[in-house]
């Protein structure tokens, strides 16, 4: 797919930047590891549940190791050795030091190289069961079939799990192929994961993993009743990215919204915590078999579309970077953007068509995720109906590959139900009347949208020339993105990054950049 | 035409015709009977000549309907009142004027998005320099102080900086209202403004999509801001409030 007739030594050398900006980063990443690192390294192996206090136990050990200035080992370094000195398993570990039974600090210590194989050992077994649920996966799939793109993307947002499940079957039982239920107002900013069934979120659900649990059941039960496999999506964000994504992995999520750096500028976590937590998400759900979404689109809440579609580009390319340092594979790269532009704009619909062409043909192999309009939406349904069909026809015009349908009622509630149906109707009139519309598209050589999209792409290239001078996390400070400027030792989260000593023990990391495909 | 203000109805296409249109959704399968239920729900609401013209499955549990009806009981406009802050308009100059000439120094205004809402698209609308379609935002007022701290703002954290920066006025943002969060958020702050004895020394605004200025007066607020508002919106606002303020201090100029 070639019809923009674009650069691509450009496009080449745009890569090369944002490859020598994310790799600018690593050495911070390899450097550091942060207490939720250690908590997914905990979970991983299989530590679950709540002391009395309803604090997860692997926040119990964490915090236990860390006020000892231990975790720059590696939580596994000590937790493995009282496996080994107390016959226990890591859960009977754990809620040893959450009864206060044992004082994991003072046992006697194994040699190293014991405790580096048995670690070695369990961290291989918990990979297994996460290769387990990607086959389960991939078998499902190839049983069931999946909705073909477009992929039809809706969002559940009730609060109460239960009915979550129920509108979810429900929309798929109208025409959506994947499932995000959306987290409740504030979790990102929680620097441990709830526990067990919810049902009282505001704007959301909370993500734990019961929940997880709850929704893939009911997708898989409605997925068999209707002959296809259903998508189920959270979000891999926030304070405990790296716990959300082994959650994810073991109850078979199948996209995850999961930015290197959506956290830094819109939730003000800090960013030092931000890249090294991004890190180790990613590299749980390149290993799963997840798709994982970036959040480019947000930029545009906050900045205008038209002037910073190129902010869009260059930051695709550069999470694009990070997540193949993840191992991830482009075929799991949902990179995110959005139909933004102010509805009053002359020919707002020629730039959105070149910006979402853009994307297409700078990332031929990855599910480009597409996000409908949200900022100009009104009160007025009736509009926004239009609005959204716009973007709809844009999608199936430019072959997006996820696409999270717009709503209706956008500016005034999270969905009802009526909504969501009468957006997937929408959806589905214009896809399929549209179906092969894109085939018969050529662009003018000399016209407005290939112009467009040249000037977008250079300036993306000329905005990854300047990180690339000044370093990311100064982009960042400077504000170059959405315009928001977050400083290096600011936000959120930093008093929760260690840095890593000789002898830190994680197996996982090498174990995951093997790769999870089947052997 | 000839309009009875007296009673003002839904205008369809014939004057007095009280037409209106309602959509719903009923937790049954779609049947006749559950076609008939949506027509005498209508009728219940007191809606005459319901005509359910579009009735479909949304699954083997839901129904949609789509439904006309005529609507009766008309309203006496000559009688109604409502609540809203000042409506007069000033231009930028003369609220960068007023400030200047009465108060002799910035106004600090502080804009937050307080405790679980992470939805900025409001508050910077109002405080960022761009501002929103086309009407630029308190930051581009040369005499306003204007202070943006974003999404998931804690109370505590937001009366630290309005210590601070000395606040002349808070602007609060929420948007999420399910099961009424913002009233939770709203009181909350509220009420430690109170007990720090701040409310007095600032004005305190709220807005967002289900904002309403009667709401806002309810919960302790001086002022709501609904849709459609903006920055200069707020502007006028806070400097006719504060012209009143200044008046009721002697009416001396702050110096």
């Amino acid at each position: 797919m070639n019809k923009l007739n674009l650069d691509q030594e450009k496009i080449v050398y745009g890569r090369q930047l944002a490859g020598n900006i994310a790799r600018g980063v690593q050495q911070h990443i390899d450097a550091h590891t942060t207490v939720s690192v250690e908590r997914a390294a905990l979970r991983l192996l299989g530590v679950d549940g709540v002391d009395s206090a309803g604090v997860p136990l692997a926040n119990v050990v964490i915090d236990v190791l860390n006020q000892a200035g231990l975790l720059g080992r590696g939580a596994l370094y000590w937790v493995v050795n009282a496996v080994l000195q107390l016959s226990l398993t890591p859960q009977q570990v754990a809620q040893g030091v959450a009864d206060g039974a044992i004082a994991i600090a003072r046992l006697p210590v194994a040699p190293e190289q014991e405790i580096a194989d048995m670690a070695g050992n369990l961290a291989e077994a918990a990979l297994s069961r996460i290769r387990y649920r990607r086959r389960e996966r991939e078998q499902l799939i190839a049983e069931l079939g999946k909705g073909s793109e477009p992929m039809i993307y809706v969002i559940v947002a009730t609060g109460n799990v239960y009915e979550d499940a129920v509108q979810a079957q429900a929309a798929a039982r109208q025409g959506a192929d994947i499932i995000a239920v959306i987290r409740t107002t504030g979790q990102s900013l929680l620097d441990y994961v709830p526990y067990g069934p919810t049902t009282t979120g505001f704007g959301g659900t909370y993500a734990t993993q019961a929940n997880f649990r709850i929704l893939r059941e009911a997708l898989d039960e409605v997925g068999q009743e209707i002959g296809r496999y259903i998508y189920l999506t959270n979000y891999c964000s926030g304070l405990c990215m790296p716990e959300i994504a082994a959650m994810g992995a073991v109850e078979r999520l199948d996209v995850m919204l999961n930015d290197s750096m959506y956290g830094v500028i819109f939730r003000d976590i800090n960013m030092k915590r931000t890249f090294v937590d991004q890190y180790f998400s990613r590299l749980i759900n390149g290993y799963a078999g997840i798709i994982i979404n970036t959040g480019e689109d947000n930029y545009l809440t906050t900045a205008d579309a038209v002037e910073s579609a190129h902010t869009v580009l260059a930051s695709e390319l550069i999470n694009e970077q990070f997540a193949f340092l993840c191992g991830m594979k482009p075929d799991q790269l949902g990179l995110g953007h959005a139909f933004e532009i102010d509805p009053q704009v002359p020919n707002g619909f020629l730039y959105e068509l070149a910006q979402a062409q853009l994307v297409r043909e700078v990332f031929p192999d990855c599910p480009i995720k597409y996000m409908p309009p949200t900022k100009y939406m009104t009160g007025n349904i009736f509009r926004g109906h239009v609005q959204d069909t716009l973007f709809n026809v844009c999608s199936v015009m430019s072959g997006q590959s996820i696409h999270l349908l717009g709503m209706l009622t956008e500016a005034i509630h999270t969905p009802l139900i009526q909504d969501r149906f009468l957006s997937i109707q929408a959806a589905k009139y214009v896809f399929n009347n549209m179906r092969d519309l894109a085939g018969e598209i050529s662009f003018r050589p000399d016209g407005f949208i290939r112009g467009r999209a040249v000037q977008v792409l250079d300036e993306a290239v000329a905005l990854l020339e300047r990180i690339d001078e000044v370093g990311l996390m100064q982009a960042l400070a400077n504000g170059w993105f959405a315009e928001i400027k977050r400083a290096p030792d600011g936000g959120k989260g930093l008093g929760g990054v260690i840095r890593r000593e000789a002898g830190y023990l994680n197996p996982f990391i090498p174990l995951m950049l093997q790769g999870g495909e089947s052997r | 035409m000839n309009v009875d203000l007296t009673k003002i109805l839904p205008y369809g296409d014939t004057l007095g015709d009280g037409i209106v249109q309602l959509s719903f959704t009923l937790p049954v399968a779609l049947s006749g009977a559950a076609k008939e239920a949506a027509r005498q729900l209508a009728a219940g609401m007191g809606l005459e000549e319901a005509a359910v013209v579009h009735a479909e499955a949304i699954s083997d549990r839901f129904s949609f309907y789509v439904v006309y009806a005529k609507c009766r009981q008309g309203v006496d406009l000559t009688r109604v009142v409502v609540s809203e802050a000042n409506t007069t308009v000033l231009a930028k100059a003369e609220v960068d004027e007023f400030i200047r000439q009465r108060l002799g120094r910035k106004l600090n205004v502080l804009g937050a998005c307080i405790e679980s809402d992470a939805h900025t698209v409001g508050i910077d609308a109002i405080m960022n320099m761009k501002g929103f379609n086309g009407h630029k935002g308190l930051e581009s007022y040369h005499e306003i102080n204007a202070i943006n701290m974003g999404a998931q703002v804690a109370c505590e954290e937001l009366i630290r900086k309005a210590y601070e920066h000395q606040a002349d006025a808070i602007l609060i943002s929420q948007v999420v209202t399910q099961k009424n969060i913002h009233v939770t958020n709203l009181t909350k702050l509220a009420d430690m403004l109170e007990a720090e004895g701040l409310r007095d020394k600032v004005l305190l605004v709220v807005g967002g999509p289900r904002i309403s200025h009667e709401l806002a007066k309810e919960l302790g607020y001086d002022a709501g801001f609904g849709p459609n508002t903006y920055a200069e919106h707020v502007a006028s606002f806070l400097v006719q409030e504060l012209k009143e303020k200044l008046a009721e201090q002697n009416g001396g100029p702050l110096n």
